[in-house]
């Protein structure tokens, strides 16, 4: 199969690759996918609780090309925004971005999954309520 | 300098020896005489070739040469073999043994045969990739018309106990077909100690063309026969109808010839390479090799290196061409079927490279090889959870994973 370049990119030269610290209270981890399915997918955040803004954002992921890409992709667009804006992040935001082929597309799913289980990992931290999806947006 | 990228991918298939292409080339345009035409010439020299190439093929695994049926590659022959004996001795029973890492050309046949009323039995292997004789004999009825067991397996190069499958057969008055595609020509098989009465195998498996295969068919002690699958002009002693491909059978005849001389020098030096890769990929932490060490084929290897994923790996060793058993390679999520067999636990069949080493493969490729798959299975683990999670002692069993 032939990867974009974009997928290449991010494959050679991951960004933010690493670990924070689970148990501080300003930082979200989510881990999601399971080693059977040859994905597993750990992102975290660092927020910073006064301003409610992700300041850092690391991930580790085990798959493939296109699911390493998703997930250092993810941590770029999360670096800056608010968690609120995070939560906006659609799967099909990174397909399109990474020109990712339509059996890859799970890989974009798995990357929305961590980052929506990051922000409630962070949010039940606070003392807040988990983020309640209506209905499934994934496409 | 190491040419890029390394082909390591030989259960795929080989290259064409160039010897075998330099003897195909002139059938294509001096000697291109149809073989069935006996009238004139052109058909006489063309005839002349194929019965030399079947010589020299039969010759190789020990057969004679009316045997030999031509295909058009080992899906045909195993089809023709499968279908063709159940058609043929239907009245004498309708079960078939088999093991359930076959390749799909005998697995998928034998699907559509029990839509037909066979019954099959799949043999479970162990996890080395072996069967066992007891496993076998207590697996046989008295309706048992077939016993269809893989000489060595494509993915993890494993060799069943051929010589003790075949004796009981015989024994027991029952055929025996072996698909030997990734066997003949990489070590010695012999149809006749062996007592197999039919064999599957084809010609780009030993460096000779694609589109060219056989099927042993016995002759005498049973006398075997299997009903045509293509109708047609009768050839292949009414077997197997259709022009003969004559370029192509020429190669496949001069691929067998060199087999039969160059054969164990080059599984001599094979192992060699092949050991020294495996040895040094050992070195890495939680890596695995997958199957039976002690029996199997020289140029081959199948390893497994935990917490990385297959497919991020291939990518990761682009400059080497090899397969994997990870799911992504394939359009199922599913791992190999073959390495799930075995019994290894998904993250690991996820994580596996097959290397298939051939006569044209170098040492400096193979030095290229190790320090390539070494340096990526060393970066992917440093951005990989499961390397992280097992660093710090965490079970990954123990973890309540959100499957997707």
């Amino acid at each position: 199969m032939a990867y974009s370049e974009k997928v290449i990119d991010h494959y050679s030269n991951p960004r933010n690759i690493g670990t924070l610290d689970k148990n501080s209270n300003t930082v979200g981890t989510g881990l999601v996918g399971a080693p059977e399915c040859g994905d597993v997918m750990r992102l975290q955040i660092q927020v910073n609780p006064e301003t409610g803004v992700i300041e850092d954002a690391k991930f580790k992921t085990f798959g493939c090309g296109s699911a390493i890409a998703s997930s250092s992709l993810a941590t770029e667009w999360l670096k800056g925004k608010s968690v609120d804006e995070a939560l906006s992040i659609d799967n099909m935001d990174i397909v399109e971005e990474l020109a990712l082929p339509p059996v890859k597309i799970h890989c974009s799913v798995l990357a929305e999954d961590a980052i929506k289980a990051a922000i409630n990992d962070y949010r039940v931290k606070q003392g807040l309520e988990p983020f309640v999806e209506d209905k499934p947006t994934h496409h | 300098m190491v040419k890029l990228p390394v082909y390591l991918d030989n259960n795929a298939t080989t290259p064409v020896d160039s010897r075998v292409l330099e003897a195909m080339i002139p059938f294509f345009t001096q000697h291109f005489g149809n073989a069935s035409s006996r009238n004139h010439a052109f058909g006489w020299e063309a005839e002349d070739a194929v019965d030399q190439a079947r010589k020299d093929i039969a010759d190789l695994i020990h057969a004679s040469d009316k045997e030999i049926i031509f295909t058009s590659g080992a899906t045909e022959s195993n089809n023709l073999a499968l279908k063709g004996v159940f058609e043929m001795y239907r009245d004498k029973g309708n079960h078939i043994i088999t093991i359930n890492t076959e390749h799909k050309a005998i697995l998928d046949t034998c699907s559509h045969l029990e839509k037909s009323g066979a019954e099959i039995t799949y043999l479970e292997t162990g996890e080395d990739g072996l069967i066992t004789i007891e496993q076998l004999e207590q697996a046989i009825r008295k309706e048992t018309i077939l016993v269809t067991i893989m000489y060595a397996n494509n993915e993890i190069g494993v060799v069943q106990p051929i010589r003790e499958i075949g004796a009981l057969c015989a024994a027991k008055g029952i055929l025996f077909h072996s698909d030997a595609t990734q066997a003949v020509g990489k070590i010695p098989v012999d149809v006749i100690a062996d007592n197999i009465h039919l064999m599957s195998f084809t010609a780009h498996k030993m460096y000779g063309p694609k589109g060219i295969g056989a099927l042993y068919v016995r002759r005498k002690n049973p006398r075997v026969k299997v009903t045509a699958q293509m109708d047609g002009g009768g050839h292949e002693r009414g077997m197997r109808s259709g022009t003969l491909n004559v370029p192509g059978i020429v190669g496949f005849g001069k691929a067998a010839a060199l087999a039969k001389v160059e054969m164990q020098a080059d599984a001599e030096r094979l192992s060699k390479l092949r050991d020294k890769l495996e040895t040094a990929l050992l070195e890495l932490e939680e890596s695995y090799v997958n199957g039976s060490r002690e029996h199997r084929l020289p140029h081959c290897t199948n390893m497994s290196f935990k917490y990385v994923e297959g497919e991020g790996l291939i990518m990761g060793v682009k400059d080497i061409a090899v397969s994997s058993g990870s799911a992504c390679t394939s359009a199922s999520l599913e791992p190999s079927y073959v390495l799930k067999n075995l019994g290894l636990d998904d993250e690991l069949a996820h994580s596996s490279l097959r290397f298939g080493l051939s006569r044209f493969t170098t040492e400096e490729e193979i030095d290229f090889t190790i320090n390539c798959v070494k340096t990526a299975v060393t970066r992917l683990r440093e951005m990989s959870p499961l390397w992280e999670m097992f660093k710090e002692g965490i079970d990954l069993k123990s973890v309540k994973w959100q499957e997707h």
